[in-house]
């Protein structure tokens, strides 16, 4: 289970556990990302992998050791972790009554003022990320306004105005359909090779994550199953196991990368909660 | 300069005209004396009548600015409100904090405290006490959603004021048709040292909440998305909480229960002039000011004979757009 890339860990997590309404969501979790990595976190419903963002995130506490860029998170202030992370949450809303560009600036606010009075730097950086992530040509539209791959560009070219080091994302692709999908993962190799950003996601798509991804971890009931290259994660019985259904796994033919097929009719029950 | 400081330097030059003339009409207007002489006493400055200089300086001057700093401290009381708890239709007189300042203020009136600092004190731990239960209900587990927010609203406000009836109703006090009147949302009592008090105590809350104008619009955003923006989200929403439950619950203890004032000006600001709160705290500080002013002379000129309180005027606005509000909100 050794990291892809030993050299630089900007996140690690050493026996992390995290519990809620007196039941144990994280269970003692232990990790590492590195800097560059396209990380992914799979697994069922109920795996706890949103708990685990929204602790990475700052949202959430967690017992255990966490640091971030060899730093204890507890070191950190919340402006300090502001400007090194930057979270894109699963459930976004569109009843806020900024406009495209008020919104992406909020995410200076981190490097800004009390009155959050914005610089001619940060309206540059503003009009950058939002060139970035295409919605640029939305500057003054309203939130409410917006299709469902254009708001979760908004709130992705929001975080980026954060100028993080480290990108969490849950679930982006979400509610998207397949050609939005592929836009945002494009996006987001886009943002690690030309930002050196390290990106940290959830997906529920065991597909799209073995092609973008280059480090998977594998959760199931607030526990790692397996983690480390697509090829070594996603293989037929950790699935199985995980799962608890029958899937086909192949090579995928687009690349070195397998490809997961569920099979109908051979769901398993016993191994579900 | 930026644009946004320009922004907000219009706007309140704007807004400040207009809360200086509504000023004027008001120390102009009343019963007593005909709008001819007292605009010939200000162009000429001469002092022809004693009696009218003495009303239009130690009655009126007082009443338009206690009216002033009363609508300013309602309006943005409102302001914060739907910010923080994220509904339209948010209030101190709605959410029943308005009313748990007065029973503290009856209270402490009954037991024959002085108005500062006794009943200002009392006002501000009842109306701490409403706040803690409203915020209880709405952030429990339970979850309270916005409905179920002003439902439990309309509950806490019909305790209030069976509360403060229950109290009156015991006490047999003689003093009891002035504090009806008061608990109407009266202007007619202070002097000029009353109001300075007041000013005093609720100009420092108004700086404190223009400085967290900018986290008000984060907050909108959501809770933990703030947090993830690097705001001590807590601290934040307590400073706001406790600075609008003190300036309200100060006003009360002065001019009782004006409702709906946090309703009408915010909403009309908004509609005025976009969501930003770094624009809408002052614009709702001077604006509020001159609406409740405006409500005052009402309350003055429209009765034949004596005054009606102010409370009754803000209602007979607020009332119909809450409703107009909540029907909108629905859709």
């Amino acid at each position: 289970m050794s990291p892809v890339n030993p050299l630089h860990p900007v996140i690690t997590a050493e026996n992390l556990v995290c519990e809620l309404d007196g039941k144990k969501i994280l269970d003692g979790l232990s990790f590492s990302v590195c800097q560059g990595d396209f990380f992914i976190l799979i697994g069922p419903n109920g795996s706890g992998k949103t708990t685990l963002m929204r602790v990475l995130s700052g949202i959430l506490k967690a017992e255990g050791d966490l640091r971030i860029q060899n730093r204890s998170r507890k070191d950190f202030s919340c402006g300090e972790l502001a400007r090194k992370i930057a979270f894109v949450p699963q459930q976004i809303s569109d009843d806020f009554p900024f406009t495209v560009r008020e919104t992406v600036l909020m995410g200076r606010s981190p490097r800004m003022g009390m009155l959050g009075i914005e610089s001619s730097r940060d309206k540059k950086t503003a009009e950058q990320v939002m060139e970035f992530t295409s919605v640029l040509h939305l500057a003054d539209r309203h939130l409410n306004r917006l299709s469902g791959g254009e708001l979760q560009r908004v709130f992705i070219a929001r975080a980026l105005c954060q100028e993080p080091e480290i990108l969490l994302l849950d679930e982006p692709t979400a509610f998207l359909d397949l050609a939005h999908q592929i836009q945002i993962m494009d996006l987001l190799e886009k943002l690690k090779k030309e930002k050196d950003l390290t990106v940290v996601m959830v997906s529920h798509d065991i597909n799209l994550a073995a092609m973008y991804g280059n480090c998977l971890m594998m959760m199931k009931q607030g526990r790692i199953v397996c983690m480390g290259a697509p090829g070594e994660v996603l293989v037929f019985s950790a699935l199985e196991k995980t799962y608890g259904c029958t899937l086909l796994v192949d090579q995928n033919p687009l690349g070195d990368f397998p490809r997961i097929v569920p099979v109908p009719g051979r769901f398993i029950k016993k191994n579900m909660r | 300069m930026p644009e946004l400081l320009k922004r907000i330097c219009m706007v309140s030059v704007c807004l400040l005209i207009l809360l200086v003339f509504a000023g004027l009409l008001g120390i102009s207007l009343g019963s007593s004396q005909r709008m001819q002489s007292v605009l010939q006493y200000f162009f000429t400055g001469k002092e022809e009548n004693a009696m009218l200089a003495d009303i239009l300086w130690r009655i009126r001057l007082p009443r338009v600015l206690l009216a002033a700093l009363a609508g300013a401290v309602l309006s943005l009381g409102g302001l914060v409100f739907q910010a923080l708890l994220r509904n339209p239709l948010a209030e101190p007189y709605i959410l029943g904090i308005s009313g748990g300042s007065a029973i503290g203020a009856i209270i402490a009136i009954l037991m024959g405290l002085a108005r500062f600092p006794g009943v200002c004190l009392c006002a501000f731990a009842g109306s701490l006490c409403i706040l803690l239960l409203v915020l209880l209900m709405s952030s429990g587990k339970s979850g309270l959603k916005k409905d179920s927010l002003l439902l439990s609203g309309v509950m806490i406000n019909a305790f209030c004021s069976s509360v403060i009836t229950f109290l009156l109703s015991v006490s047999q006090d003689t003093r009891i048709h002035n504090i009806l009147f008061w608990l109407m949302g009266d202007l007619s009592l202070p002097d000029m040292k009353q109001t300075g008090i007041l000013a005093l105590m609720v100009l420092p809350c108004f700086i404190v909440i223009f400085a967290l104008s900018h986290r008000m619009n984060i907050l909108l955003l959501g809770k933990e998305m703030a947090q993830t923006l690097g705001m001590n989200t807590r601290a934040v929403m307590l400073i706001l909480l406790v600075c609008t439950s003190l300036m309200v619950s100060a006003t009360v203890s002065y001019c009782g229960l004006l409702g709906f004032v946090g309703l009408v000006m915010p909403h009309l600001l908004r509609l005025l002039l976009g969501p930003d709160h770094r624009v809408l705290v002052p614009a709702c500080i001077l604006g509020g000011g001159a609406y409740m002013i405006f409500c005052d002379i009402l309350a003055r000129i429209l009765p034949e004979q004596g005054e009606m309180p102010t409370g009754v005027i803000t209602a007979l606005i607020g009332a119909p757009l809450f409703i107009f509000l909540l029907r909108r909100s629905k859709k």
